[in-house]
């Protein structure tokens, strides 16, 4: 038998074909005789449309056809993208119409759709589309919006509240009445987008014979897709299929469906031809759902040792122009602040925010890093003014292993009593500390004030509910060759599930994982499935793959025992064949799923059903919660603002890692993400809702000489929710990244007493608030 | 005067010969026109890098150029690093083994503005080879396994294995 697989730091079989240019993404498709589209996007963040003139456009060069809202199919005239997470508390769900004719909402909203012989010819004439607006006023920044004298986010509506709500538990008023301190602070955090390298992008093609759409969208979730695309468009659930080909990049925004992925099958099939849309830059700055704003107005209440008595506050949510996701990212930062500490009692009032902009919808981290920014923060607070060390407050509040399984008193997104599973946070905590040197700080601290230099160190704590249901299927068949596949439904944008789906699966078989094909994101594959988002695809697909596993084996096994006239009870699979242990007769695994092929006129050997093969849907009972810690230590520059992150140290628990290689890339990624938010990140926009940071020389991703590297441990907590013991890794690296980095760059700045309640924290707004600190001394 | 060129460009050591038109930029005509399509387009603003080829030997963005400026010109792209159809590159090797890509979309421009560096800088800082990428924008890995991987890869090439 080989080396174990699951579990091994295994490299990863996705990556020769990525590495030598042989991918496939959805632009790399060149089907015969396909056309190209271009969309006619509002150029206002809100306006009245009164007439749409196309005449021009029509007779530009290449075009075939060019539809607007009055072109569609009756039925389809005031179709909206499906509202699929419903809440009481939402009271004006708007959603999007799949093209506009009446209102535009916000600056990106599509119009008309151009089909061309090339994408050249589609751009060109639509810009010779012209449409008459009637400039409204737009619902900006989401305080605001709220208050009575804003301008409406859609004309129709009386103001501009989307939802409200209150989640909490707890005497919060007399842990306020009898607390020894208080501080009550107003946050802001901003959050942009996943901005993944690959733009999305469909492409549709018509099978007149078999009477089938097939579509490929640069998506998280082809289960989704299909599923707004038959409830939109009305068309049989067969007759469509979706496919996520290679995806460059997920983190969120390509988890939701958009009308671009119902309008370009409704034209392939109405033109007969296949119809290729790849998104460019710009349209994915202005029509791709993102994070933004959040203001936290909060409270917290402590006792003399710095034990947390109650938290209680509001908070607004800006959620753009409609809510396809309902209030899912919201809810997840309100249930996401207690986090790992023992609250006593907690009240947050939520205020959703209609504003003229792209929906806001989860971005890797999902709402919580503005949570934990805001928790954390209060912790500094509170550590500062009682003389506290900041991480000593944290220890003395941390969950302690013995009151796990913790139930929180809160009810989390997937409607479940939100009960941390498994965890240990203090040795979470006390790993981070001991990676990041933090005993060894002050001392540092001391040496680089006297070179003049101003460093300073930060720490932050999450909770993440991970690997949430409702299930994530597999079906692991054994062909007649004897190649082992894995079919599931979740796309791939870059985790490496081929690999590390097959590390599940091949220690069952006792082979490597290069005798495994995996193959995922096809609805055409697998009957039901759902999507690659919510850190859930190892949670769900990998004990999927597990379960199947351990049932094709079985069946292999009574097979070979009926074959051999051997005794399922002495044997075992080694290197893809079944053996009799102690003896030398075996029977290889192609020869076993060939006899249950069956031979005409034969019954089958033990009586078993045909095909060597198994399906399993897991679904797990909850969400099994992951956390960890960051410690960060940073060099500031007082007169430019600049920050140099000089380390970098994260302590993680995901459960069993079924491989910590690609676990280790995960977390580096995340990080840097949150590195953007802290430091970089920002779509801005104008009074008047308008966005201007619409490139990447406007909007900053981390490059490569701001992203520190990561120094990752990982504490082993299994989580008794599935049998791998596993959850999901995706998303922790960002959670913590901007509070962590926000409190060592205030510690670095503690000679000016500076307090920081904003993130992303540009360099002019750390010289600003230096300067002003100065003035003040 | 005509907007369409006959233009010849030689990619991976084969002569491409079509006539297109001249405003079509040059990752276009590599992707959609040469079929070549490992280049990729992350942003057609010059800021990405994800659209870098080597243009006579020298790293260029794709998405910058015209198709008809690359006329008469020799241009490597990520599908003609590799020696053959079974082997990496060491550099590419050097990325798997350090788990250098995720989605793999940054990848053909941070292989070839890496082939370029590691000719002129054979040993490298970390902090050299954040610099020469810091043009690259890479969403998925943090950069720290393509930094390792660019660092392995010098050290492999030094070595010539
Ligand atoms: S596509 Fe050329 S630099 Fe981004
Ligand atoms: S690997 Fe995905 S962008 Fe770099």
């Amino acid at each position: 038998m080989g080396a174990k697989m699951f579990g091994a730091r295994v490299s990863r079989l996705e990556d020769p074909k990525l590495l030598t240019g042989r991918g496939g993404y959805t632009d790399d498709m060149h089907l015969p005789e396909m056309l190209e589209a271009a969309f006619v996007r509002s150029p206002h963040s809100h306006a009245r449309i009164k007439d749409i003139n196309i005449s021009d456009a029509l007779k530009h060069k290449g075009v075939c056809k060019i539809y607007t809202a009055s072109d569609l199919p009756d039925y389809l005239r005031n179709t909206t993208v499906p509202f699929q997470v419903p809440n009481p508390a939402i009271s004006q769900p708007f959603q999007q119409r799949l093209l506009e004719d009446r209102e535009v909402c916000f600056a990106g909203e599509p119009i008309a759709l151009v089909v061309a012989d090339t994408r050249y010819n589609a751009e060109d004439a639509a810009t010779l589309v012209q449409v008459d607006y009637d400039i409204l006023p737009g619902a900006a920044d989401c305080k605001s919006a709220l208050e009575d004298s804003a301008p409406l986010c859609h004309v129709d509506s009386p103001n501009n509240e989307g939802a409200k709500y209150k989640v909490g538990y707890g005497d919060v008023a007399s842990a306020f009445a009898n607390a020894h301190l208080t501080h009550s602070e107003e946050f802001w955090i901003h959050r942009g987008g996943g901005f993944a390298i690959e733009n999305r992008g469909v492409v549709a093609q018509y099978d007149e014979l078999d009477d089938v759409v097939t579509i490929w969208s640069a998506t998280q979730s082809p289960f989704l897709v299909k599923q707004n695309v038959v409830d939109m468009l009305g068309w049989e659930s067969d007759r469509v299929r979706v496919i996520a080909p290679d995806v460059g990049g997920g983190f969120g925004p390509k988890t939701i469906y958009y009308v671009e992925e119902a309008l370009i099958p409704l034209v392939a099939k109405d033109l007969g031809k296949p119809v290729k849309w790849i998104e460019d830059r710009r349209e994915n700055f202005l029509a791709t759902n993102m994070e933004r704003d959040q203001y936290w107005d909060m409270e917290i209440a402590v006792d003399a040792d710095g034990k947390l008595l109650g938290v209680r506050g509001q908070m607004i949510h800006d959620t753009g122009a409609y809510m396809p996701w309902g209030i899912i990212s919201p809810y997840i930062s309100a249930t996401t602040l207690p986090g790992p500490y023992v609250l006593p009692s907690y009240e947050l009032e939520t205020f959703v925010a209609l504003t003229n902009k792209v929906a806001v919808t989860p971005v890797r981290g999902a709402g919580r890093p503005q949570a934990v920014f805001a928790m954390e923060r209060l912790m500094d607070r509170a550590a500062d003014k009682l003389g506290l060390d900041r991480a000593e407050i944290r220890r003395r509040n941390l969950i302690q292993t013995e009151q796990m399984p913790y139930a929180l008193g809160l009810i989390f997104r997937d409607g479940k009593p939100m009960t941390y599973d498994s965890g240990d946070y203090p040795k979470c905590q006390e790993e981070a500390l001991r990676l990041g040197d933090y005993e060894g700080f002050r001392h540092r601290q001391e040496q680089a004030r006297a070179e003049g230099r101003h460093i300073g160190i930060g720490i932050a704590n999450y909770v993440e509910g991970t690997g949430l249901g409702p299930f994530e299927g597999a079906t692991v068949r054994i062909q007649p060759s004897g190649q082992i596949c894995i079919y599931t439904g979740g796309g791939d944008s870059g985790q490496g599930h081929w690999t590390t789906l097959a590390q599940v699966c091949a220690d069952k078989f006792g082979v490597g994982v290069e005798k495994i094909d995996v193959q995922k994101g096809d609805t055409g594959k697998i009957a039901s499935g759902v999507g690659t988002f919510a850190s859930r695809i190892a949670v769900n697909a990998g004990s999927s793959v597990h379960l199947a596993s351990n049932e094709v084996r079985q069946k292999a096994i009574k097979v070979a025992a009926h074959m051999l006239e051997a005794a399922e009870e002495d044997m075992d699979i080694e290197n893809g064949s079944v053996v009799v242990r102690g003896s030398d007769l075996s029977v290889s695994l192609s020869d076993v799923a060939r006899a249950v092929q069956g031979m005409p006129g034969f019954s089958l050997p033990g009586g078993v059903e045909p095909g060597l093969e198994a399906t399993h849907y897991f679904s797990p009972s909850q969400s099994s919660y992951c956390n960890g810690t960051a410690v960060v230590e940073v060099e500031v520059d007082p007169d430019t603002g600049h920050v140099d992150i000089l380390n970098y140290s994260m302590a993680h628990d995901s459960g069993t890692l079924i491989n910590p290689f690609v676990v280790d890339g995960q977390v580096q990624g995340a990080v840097a993400q949150g590195v953007g938010n802290a430091l970089l990140e920002w779509m801005v926009y104008d009074d008047n809702s308008n966005p201007v940071s619409t490139t990447f020389a406007e909007y900053l991703l981390p490059s490569a000489p701001e992203t520190p590297n990561v120094d990752v441990t990982h504490v082993e907590s299994p989580t008794p929710i599935n049998p791998l013991g596993v959850k999901g890794a995706g998303e922790g690296g960002t959670i913590p990244a901007a509070a962590a980095i926000i409190s060592a760059i205030e510690d670095a700045l503690s000679p000016w007493n500076v307090r920081i309640a904003a993130a992303p924290l540009t360099p002019s707004m750390i010289v600003n608030q230096v300067r002003a600190e100065k003035a003040v001394a | 005067m005509s907007d369409r060129r006959t233009i010849c460009v030689n990619i991976n050591g084969k002569a491409y010969e079509r006539e297109v038109e001249t405003r079509l930029h040059l990752a276009d005509f590599i992707r959609h026109e040469c079929l070549l399509t490992g280049t990729h387009v992350g942003c057609e603003h010059g800021v990405c890098g994800a659209c870098t080829i080597l243009l006579d030997g020298k790293t260029a963005r794709s998405c910058l150029m015209l198709a008809v400026q690359a006329d008469g010109k020799e241009i490597l792209t990520v599908e003609g690093i590799a020696p053959n159809e079974t082997e990496l590159h060491p550099l590419q090797q050097a990325f798997q083994d350090n788990h250098g890509l995720q989605c793999g979309f940054c990848t053909p421009g941070m292989l070839t503005t890496l082939l370029e560096f590691l000719d002129e800088n054979p040993d490298p800082t970390e902090r050299e080879v954040r610099e020469a990428i810091s043009g690259n924008l890479c969403r998925c890995t943090g950069y720290q396994g393509i930094v390792a991987a660019a660092l392995d890869a010098a050290k492999r090439l030094q070595a010539g294995t």
